[in-house]
């Protein structure tokens, strides 16, 4: 379709993926591709192996302190979210109850909780979302009082905007409630430390953080993790199965039910540890330049015509920048980009009460990875000048 | 650059701009279908007014892109003041226009089964065909129409 070179902007959708993780899945394909926790021949005891040391250097790189009992995998984070709120809610909501979200969040922490809430009949309360894109805290300790439940996002897909997670999580635990985390987009571009954030729960994907798609996980504080009961039936899952029942098996193992995506487990261990290479630090000081400057080409190009939809200061903000053309609808704005082999995401970006709480149906959005650099700025700005011409 | 001319053509462009027969009709006497895209979140409300066999006012509110607006003008100017039996024919004759064969993409565009004449300035939405992604855009009035059209007592 294109003669030009891609110019990708799209990694707050997903991101590219370097070839040694590729190559990572492709040599458990052809060496030691079996199923895990079963057999005892040589390649059996290989993949599980491989598939445990995967979910070890996974939590590693969260800073998990007691990775192998903590770390569940699951495909991706809208199923963590399904997991948390089905396994952990149900057991402990009730009518009586509240969960605290926020108006930023994407869809996969809000839906879970409004099909729990439909079934149990809990409070649902909102963290609102000020006019300079931040989360309104004037009203948090009200907001947290009798929760049970903080559920937010660690960088909003949207706006960019990261969050104060320790702070947010001292002031859930001082109210006597638990924090889970979107770590969604927060995980690939900066150190996550769930340990020193002190958060309860962090649910995230490979898929944004150069590792496959089809897998994610859910980080759950051990102390929490025993109580909770299993989430998905079947093989793997139990301790004893018997016509008349069954008993689950103890620790992570409750939590995965059926053959787990192993190749992806593989591929997963191989991003973080190129991740970890590049170094978390210098990734985040890397897009946080690419983002200021892309702020400042935008503001220098085209003052009077395109609003940036989230924070335009440097100052806890990450390397998501959405904006609004005007007069030119977003999916124009992406037809026109796609002819300079420029990927942006038009829409609403799977937080339609955050769209309709700035008056806007979408917006375009340009995300920024380790492999970006300042020519997709200048193509990006280039690409721009054309849409805005056509329309006019 | 000649595919992004052949998507946004000045009459596209146009109506976009300066859409035609916008706004609301009180209902009743006026009916009103809405239609949404989910995955763009565009939405438009389609106002009909029928009196016997005749569709006499139509109007659109809501929002979207340039194809989805400029689609939905050019069909009030096409439909407005139609018999239903015109108004059902020029809604197939579009949606015709919006199918195509796979082979006819990357082919010169064949439009020989499609009476181009009879659909007037609506044939400048031809070029959508060619990004398949947009052809729901062009199409949300229409099916928001047909489903009034439906929809009517």
């Amino acid at each position: 379709m294109h003669e030009r070179p891609i110019v990708y902007l799209d990694t707050a959708a997903t991101s590219l993926t370097p070839r040694i993780v590729i190559e990572s899945m492709q040599r458990y394909y052809e060496t030691y591709h079996s199923n895990v926790h079963r057999a005892v021949y040589v390649t059996a005891a290989e993949a599980t192996e491989a598939y445990e040391d995967a979910r070890i250097a996974v939590g590693r790189f969260i800073g998990a302190p007691h990775p192998a009992d903590e770390l569940i995998f699951t495909h991706g984070t809208t199923e963590s979210f399904n997991l948390l709120a089905k396994s952990w809610g149900r057991a402990n909501l009730t009518a009586s109850d509240a969960v605290v979200l926020t108006e930023m969040e994407h869809h996969a922490n809000l839906v879970p909780w409004f099909q729990l809430r439909d079934e149990i009949g809990f409070e649902i309360r909102f963290i609102k979302v000020t006019d300079d894109f931040r989360l309104d805290l004037s009203n948090l300790e009200e907001l947290l009082r009798g929760a049970k439940l903080l559920s937010v996002t660690g960088m909003s897909n949207v706006l960019g905007t990261i969050n104060p997670i320790a702070a947010l999580a001292t002031a859930a635990h001082a109210a006597g409630a638990l924090i889970a985390v979107d770590g969604a987009q927060s995980v690939a571009h900066g150190v996550t430390d769930v340990a020193g954030l002190d958060i309860d729960f962090l649910a995230f994907g490979a898929h944004k953080m150069l590792g496959p798609t089809g897998i994610g996980a859910l980080w759950v504080r051990r102390s929490i993790l025993d109580a909770m009961p299993p989430f998905l039936g079947g093989g793997g899952m139990i301790a004893d199965v018997s016509l008349s029942g069954f008993s689950p098996a103890a620790g992570i193992a409750k939590y995965e039910a059926g053959t787990p995506p192993i190749a992806e487990a593989v591929g997963f261990h191989t991003a973080v540890h190129y991740l970890t290479s590049l170094g978390m630090e210098d990734i985040a000081a890397y897009e946080h330049q690419l983002t200021a400057s892309l702020l400042g080409a935008l503001a220098t190009h085209f003052p009077e015509r395109i609003r940036v939809i989230g924070p335009t200061t440097m100052e806890m903000r990450g390397s998501v920048v959405s904006f609004d053309v005007e007069g030119v609808h977003p999916h124009d704005v992406a037809q026109v980009l796609d002819q300079f082999g420029v990927c942006v995401r038009p829409g609403h970006h799977c937080a339609k009460p955050l769209m309709k709480r700035f008056s806007l149906a979408a917006t375009a959005r340009a995300s920024f990875g380790p492999y970006s650099n300042e020519e997709d700025i200048e193509t990006l700005v280039t690409a721009l000048d054309e849409a805005v011409r056509l329309f006019g | 650059m000649s595919n992004l001319e052949d998507l946004y053509r000045e009459i596209i462009l146009d109506h976009y701009r300066n859409p035609r027969n916008r706004g609301e009709l009180a209902t009743p006497p006026a009916h009103k279908a809405e239609g949404f895209n989910p995955l763009c979140g565009d939405e438009i409300t389609v106002y009909l007014h029928v009196e016997g066999d005749s569709l006499v006012d139509i109007k659109i509110a809501g929002h979207g892109c340039s194809i989805s607006q400029s689609s939905a003008s050019l069909m009030t100017a096409a439909v407005k003041g139609k018999p239903l039996e015109a108004v059902r024919g020029t809604i197939d004759t579009f949606k015709q226009l919006m199918t195509v064969h796979e082979t006819s993409l990357d082919a010169e565009f064949d439009p020989e089964p499609v009476n181009l004449r009879a659909l007037g300035e609506l044939a400048a939405l031809q070029g959508v065909v060619k990004f398949p992604v947009r052809i729901k855009c062009a199409t949300l009035a229409w099916n928001t129409l047909t489903q009034g059209l439906n929809d009517l007592p």
